[in-house]
């Protein structure tokens, strides 16, 4: 490009930019969130048409084409998306970031005047540092955005798969990496970049799979964090402010997601990233379980109680996301309501598998966003309500987490629902623990009764036996 | 641009996402990380240059292919986020 329309084009770059942490401060509130999204859109229109009219283009018609079929599945798979499939969806996407980033790394490297990154005619030094990195942490970003998709769709089991030696395994391919990159600096060769290529996508495989299910809401942020330090890398390389603001936007998203989710399971990030977690107990290990007395209840006794209550508060969990049942829920919700009852969500941070997922599926039955609350903002309440009910969440009310040291979970901030009067806990059987594998007190306190069914299939009857 | 004028862009960008992203409410969290998703798909300008480029057979199918990944994600980021933004509504007045 000229020098003359140069400084124009940065401005371009600059404007998409800002309007790209537009997009993010509309999130602040739903109110204000659409509006965000659409100058993303306009940021992302910005960037793309500068780039296209900036640059000679020998191929219009292959790059109309490709965004063409890139966009039509990119939208297509949105609008049909189930929202309880999220979690696989975002996953998906951030391997696709990643792999686009390992092709443009490749790209450049392949055709270095077309970037204007040549000196001479090597590639200058600090590109291939930015190049090499951009690749290796795409590659990352890559294959563990698989693994992570492949584990919250099912595919895979969610269950930690742990290799004997694996820390040292990862640390050394790591530090094999970071030395390939600096031999990059000095050897411009193929097999280098290759190493770095093949060697990355390995680590991201390592990385993720001994992580348990339980624990993906963080590794889902953290694949964000990686997608937008690998787009950062590249913006280096090209020398583009509307890349480099991005990445640098999101790669801070994803970590402080990351840093929320460790926090509201009180574990820290190396321990979440040492993957275990979630594991299946070791036969024979821990003392045996003793055989408590535990209530059962039906959906009519629910639905009595509940009709009664001055205030319910329900603290929906993953398995209300499995059986589907948060369209009933809001039916549920709306009886009570309607014979005066005051109803109220909680959510816990870390309820689902990726943050907010409870949210997005509250808000898609049509639940108001002003009757959903966040831990901190609810857990006064519990004291004065009558009914706290529990449907597909487990670890998050368990009150070992407060009192019980030895307990995997300690220290993790819970609701309490113990001192509700009355409590309902929607189960599909007193087999199963949560994710982490601990008993938990609630199911045999006193004011506890255990709804045993489906979820879903729990609060039709509940539904049905509230409108007699 | 030099490396330090660039660099200085990257801390403060670092900053400025430090702020705005403790500012989003956490009910919005998952539309938080599609529409990351969709803007960090921004590495579409490296696609566009690698593919528009003479010069390089693979390097311009490897653009080629860059392209369709990344528009898959703009569009597709952004269309899940308005869908899931325009769920989330108030309690009705009566």
């Amino acid at each position: 490009m000229e020098a003359a329309s140069s400084s124009w084009v940065s401005l371009a770059y600059l404007i998409a930019g800002v309007l790209f942490i537009l997009a993010l401060r509309g999130l602040s509130s739903p109110a204000t969130s659409r509006a965000g999204n659409r100058y993303g859109m306009i940021g992302m229109t910005i960037a793309v048409v500068t780039t296209l009219i900036t640059h000679a283009i020998a191929s219009l018609p292959e790059i109309l084409a490709a965004l063409a079929i890139g966009g039509g599945i990119g939208f297509v798979t949105a609008r049909r998306i189930k929202m309880t499939d999220m979690p696989q969806l975002v996953a998906a996407f951030h391997s696709l970031v990643g792999l686009a980033a390992v092709l443009v790394g490749w790209a450049a490297y392949l055709n270095p005047g077309a970037f204007g990154i040549l000196e001479g005619a090597e590639i200058a030094a600090h590109s291939r540092v930015e190049m090499g990195l951009g690749i290796a942490i795409g590659a990352i970003t890559f294959s563990g955005s698989i693994i992570a998709f492949l584990k919250l769709a099912g595919k895979m089991s969610g269950s930690p798969i742990m290799l004997p030696g694996r820390h040292v395994l990862n640390l050394g391919t790591l530090a094999l990496i970071i030395g390939l990159v600096g031999c990059f600096t000095q050897d411009e060769a193929l097999w280098v970049i290759a190493a770095i290529t093949a060697l990355s996508f390995a680590i991201g495989f390592l990385l993720i799979i001994p992580i348990g299910g339980a624990d993906m809401p963080v590794v889902v942020s953290m694949l964000n964090s990686y997608s937008g330090w690998a787009a950062a890398a590249m913006g280096f390389t090209l020398h583009n402010t509307a890349m480099i603001i991005t990445g640098a936007l999101v790669g801070s998203s994803g970590a402080i997601l990351s840093y929320i989710m460790c926090k509201a399971m009180n574990r820290s990030f190396i321990s979440v990233i040492a993957g275990g977690f979630g594991a299946a107990p070791e036969a024979g290990g821990g003392p045996a379980k003793e055989q408590r007395p535990w209530k059962r209840g039906s959906a009519e006794d629910a639905a009595y109680i509940m009709k009664e209550a001055e205030t319910v508060i329900i603290i929906p969990g993953y398995g209300m996301a499995v059986s589907q049942a948060q369209h009933v829920l809001r039916e549920m919700g709306d009886q009570l309501k309607a014979g005066g009852v005051n109803v109220k969500y909680a959510i816990h941070p870390v309820a689902g598998r990726m943050p907010g997922h409870m949210n997005v599926l509250l808000a898609e039955a049509n639940v108001p966003y002003d009757e959903v609350f966040e831990l901190e903002d609810i857990n006064g309440e519990f004291a004065q309500a009558d009914v706290a009910f529990i449907i597909g969440a487990n670890d998050v009310v368990n009150p070992a987490a407060k009192t019980d040291k030895s307990s995997p979970i300690y220290g993790m901030p819970v609701f309490d629902v113990d001192k509700a009067k009355t409590i309902f806990f929607v189960k599909r059987s007193m087999g199963g623990v949560g994710y982490a594998g601990v008993d938990n007190d609630v199911f045999y306190m006193d004011q506890t009764m255990m709804l045993l069914a489906d979820a879903k299939k729990m609060v039709e009857d509940i539904v049905k036996a509230l409108a007699h | 641009m030099d490396f330090v004028s660039i660099l200085s862009i990257f801390v403060m960008a670092c900053f400025v996402g430090y702020y705005v992203v403790w500012s989003v409410t956490p009910a919005l969290h998952t539309p938080l990380m599609a529409v990351t998703n969709a803007i960090s798909s921004v590495i579409v300008v490296g696609a566009l240059i690698a593919g528009a480029a003479d010069g390089s057979a693979v390097s311009k199918w490897l653009g080629l292919g860059a392209i369709v990944l990344a528009s898959v994600n703009i569009f597709g980021g952004f269309a899940v986020t308005e869908r899931m933004l325009a769920m989330y509504k108030k309690k009705e007045k009566k």
